[in-house]
């Protein structure tokens, strides 16, 4: 190899290292810091005085609940959305575009903007006031351009051959969809299922006012319920030596996201062997 | 019949995606207007008082702009060169876990950025120059939160360059980093460019991390060491407890926040486009 | 001028992993002489040439063995792959000038290479003329080399080879993506080479081999690994192949 080159690639492998140096160091100093704290306990019990003792319980059943109404909104919203452009609209058309435009805007949206959005109009316009609803709702915003791009890729990825075999039969539109297209698509829909809850675990702007900071056990999804990532910015910022707690939490967190990563990888592997990176 | 209902709901599905847009604009807008007619360059001019009635955002836009573009000036050449190391230089076997690391840093939820800049990368800053909290602490990692995604847009659109380039390179035997300079990056270059203007928009839409280390001071930012307030992070900070004008001044900036990405996307549209003009 | 030196190739193997694209081949290319390497697609005709000038090193998994010799000197005691690379020049299939100027298509080799700033243009002109590419470009040098027509681009790229000096020409079907015009002017250009470089072309125009070659190698595949068959003058190949093979091959194609 020319001298060029060697250098080329030996700065290269020191940049490589440079970035995975904070990596490694966050990694290490977030479990540094919380791991005392973790314990069976700190999972099964709610937080007391403002969260410097106790658990992390009742946010996890707020995280919980949020999610699930975030859900129920993106993934049939989505899903037909998904359906609308891949089936409905003529590919290269006004409103295909149109469509695209939109969700490429939402998808670039700051999660403040949807703070925002989710407080006025949700909390204050619809009368949910800071609830686990208004919050799951915002999200589910937020999340809708990813649930309906991949829900739309996977939806395209299934062969056109079999659309003409089913027309050839005489199954009504409705029933290709119902019967074959979506659970053939079925494996890549998940995945953009998936892929959504981890952005959704990992916000935390948008949650800010409108589901809201309490610490309570939720009762119902017209509760305030705070969930895990407000909990560590909030024990990091607001509540005297509660890095620690805060860093804890945030393993927790992590955990999640890291099993959510297995679970994509697992599903992927065997519905489209090495397609994607 | 079946047919009819079904279409009907998936067009209401997709009316029901543009109409978030359109209500988040709707909304943002009529929130405001009459309080942007009615404050005019004051937005700009004065200091930001809330309680006395003055709402100059001024400073916080040039911090919110500060602390973006210095991340992007520290992230995008690194994820340029990383993206070209890994694909032209490095050996093979390394690709797929250093792109599993990147996939990693991606999914990191940015509270936990925050959390680490709060608890490692502050104290370090102040161990050096005080307070730690600063403009540079908040680019640093905002940095490396945008890396990854600029990495991973750099490495596809190498992954569009025509193998037949490289191949008579090798048979020239020229040097990789000779075709990367003439070659590579110059054809590239568009595509990169339009990914990065879009990290560039979430770098200034960011609100966590940058909240957590930044310092929170509203003023104009002179050196990387002092405290700087973003837009983003105001907003966090004063909703809670805003009312009346202040509340109003903070959706202003919202609409602020949503048009300036509104135009980043634009601009990184027509980046995009020319470079399949040319293709 | 200097004679270039005599290709020679002894039990050369071409493997990517496991699989052999192509093995025992040997034949030698004699100074200033244009050997065609005709056979059917997937022979591994293009794997032997990548072996020659050690393409093959930047393909993971794949592996040459054998001898390959220029004027005797074995190119496997070679200091670097620069250097060989440098002597024995390739132009590919499909034209690949860079998406730089014409001029730069020239000048940036030269300049890889440490040619000095003021040689260059000088250079280039007379790569540009000894591919009858001057008079048709000289006065838009600067324009992109994708403006150029398909068969202007593969002489270029032929220029592009010729402009670092090489001694020994490795070309890869260079006519087959050209039209019938474009491609007798690239054949018109080959044949001008002669005496002055050592050609080893792949074909699978049997018509175009008649006309140029010097000597002609038959490969073919066999247990789906490539192998050669025969090698020998023109006339001889083509009119009184010794191997079944070659009879078949140059019948089907002659008629
Ligand atoms: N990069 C590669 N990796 C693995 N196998 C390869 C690679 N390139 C070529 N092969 C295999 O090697 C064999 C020979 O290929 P090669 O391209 O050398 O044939 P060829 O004679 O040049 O064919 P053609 O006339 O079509 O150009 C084929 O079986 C091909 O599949
Ligand atoms: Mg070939």
């Amino acid at each position: 190899m020319v001298r060029r080159d060697r250098v080329a690639t030996g700065v290269g492998a020191v940049l490589l290292l440079a970035v995975a140096m904070p990596v490694v160091s966050m990694v290490l100093a977030i479990w540094d810091q919380g791991h005392d704290e973790l314990s069976l306990a700190f999972l099964l019990q709610d937080p007391r005085q403002a969260g410097q003792a106790g658990g992390i319980a009742s946010l996890m059943i707020s995280t919980g609940w949020i999610l699930a109404v975030c859900l129920a909104v993106a993934v049939p919203v989505g899903l037909g959305c998904a359906l609308y452009l891949s089936e409905q609209v003529p590919p290269g058309s006004r409103r295909e575009r149109g469509l695209g435009f939109v969700l490429d805007v939402l998808a670039a949206t700051p999660s403040i903007v949807f703070g925002l959005f989710g407080y006025q109009f949700l909390a204050i316009t619809l009368g949910f006031g800071f609830s686990l609803l208004s919050g799951g709702i915002a999200l589910s915003f937020m999340v809708l351009p990813l649930m309906i791009r991949s829900a739309e890729q996977a939806l395209r990825a299934v062969p056109r051959a079999h659309r003409q075999a089913a027309a050839a039969l005489g199954v009504t539109r409705t029933g290709w969809i119902t019967r074959i297209l979506v659970p053939s698509a079925a494996p890549g829909i998940a995945v953009g299922v998936i892929l959504s809850v981890g952005r959704a675990l990992a916000e935390t702007a948008v949650l800010l006012f409108t589901a809201g900071y309490v610490l309570r056990r939720p009762d119902s999804v017209m509760d305030s319920g705070r969930a895990l990532s407000v909990h560590i910015y909030d024990m990091a910022m607001n509540v005297p030596g509660g890095a620690d707690r805060a860093a804890a939490t945030a393993v927790v967190l992590i955990a999640a996201l890291i099993l959510i990563n297995v679970m994509i990888r697992g599903l992927i592997r065997p519905s489209r062997a090495g397609g994607h990176a | 019949m079946a047919d009819r209902w079904l279409h009907r709901l998936l067009w209401l599905s997709a009316m029901l995606a543009a109409l978030v847009l359109g209500g988040i604009v709707v909304l943002l807008i009529g929130r405001t207007a009459p309080f942007i007619a009615q404050q005019g360059m004051e937005l700009l001019a004065r200091q930001w008082y809330p309680g006395d009635g003055e709402f100059g955002m001024a400073a916080m836009i040039a911090g919110s702009l500060a602390v973006a573009v210095l991340a992007l000036v520290l992230a995008a050449p690194l994820a340029v060169a990383l993206a070209a190391w890994l694909r032209y230089f490095a050996p093979g076997w390394l690709r797929r876990p250093a792109l599993a690391l990147f996939a990693l840093m991606a999914g990191i939820p940015s509270v936990v950025y925050g959390l680490w800049g709060l608890l490692v990368l502050v104290p370090w800053i102040n161990g050096w120059v005080p307070p730690g909290a600063s403009w540079l602490a908040g680019s640093l990692v905002l940095a490396l939160m945008i890396l990854p995604l600029a990495l991973l847009v750099t490495d596809a659109a190498l992954a569009q360059v025509p193998p037949d380039w490289l191949h008579a390179g090798a048979a020239l035997a020229l040097s990789r980093v000779g075709m990367l300079r003439r070659v590579v990056l110059p054809h590239t270059a568009p595509a990169i460019a339009s990914g990065v203007v879009l990290q560039f928009g979430r770098a200034l839409g960011e609100t966590m991390a940058v909240l957590m280390v930044c310092g929170n001071v509203v003023q104009w930012p002179g050196s990387v060491f002092e405290p700087v307030r973003t837009l983003t992070a105001n907003i966090a900070l004063e909703m809670s407890y805003a009312a009346g004008d202040h509340r109003i001044a903070l959706f202003a900036s919202g609409l602020l926040l949503m048009l300036v990405t509104m135009a980043l996307l634009a601009l990184s549209w027509r980046l995009g486009r020319r470079h399949h003009g040319t293709a | 001028m200097k004679q270039p030196p005599t290709l020679e190739l002894d039990d050369v193997h071409v493997r990517y992993g496991e699989h052999a694209a192509i093995a025992h081949a040997s034949f030698r290319v004699e100074s200033g002489e244009i050997m065609a390497l005709v056979g059917p697609s997937g022979c591994g005709k293009s794997s032997l040439l990548a072996g020659i000038n050690r393409l093959t090193d930047t393909i993971p998994g794949c592996t040459t063995r054998g001898t390959i010799t220029l004027d005797g000197s074995p190119l496997g005691q070679w200091p670097d792959a620069a250097s060989l690379r440098r002597t024995v020049g390739m132009v590919f299939q499909q034209p690949n000038p860079f998406p730089l100027s014409i001029h730069d298509n020239l000048r940036f080799p030269l300049a890889e290479h440490g040619v000095p700033r003021r040689e260059r243009d000088e250079r280039a002109e007379q790569a540009l003329r000894s591919v009858g590419l001057w008079e048709e470009v000289h006065n838009r040098l600067g324009r992109s080399a994708l403006t150029l027509s398909g068969g202007q681009q593969q002489r270029l790229c032929m220029a592009r080879a010729l402009v670092l000096e090489p001694e020994v020409l490795l070309l890869d079907e260079p006519c087959s993506a050209l039209d019938p015009m474009a491609s007798a002017a690239v054949e018109e250009l080959i044949d001008s080479l002669r005496g002055r470089y050592t050609i080893l072309m792949v074909t699978h125009n049997l018509a175009q081999a008649r006309r140029l070659a010097d000597q002609v190698t038959v490969c073919w595949v066999d247990n789906d690994c490539g192998c050669v068959v025969e090698t020998g003058g023109r006339e001889q190949i083509f009119t009184r192949g010794r191997h079944p093979v070659t009879r078949a091959y140059c019948a089907g194609e002659c008629g």
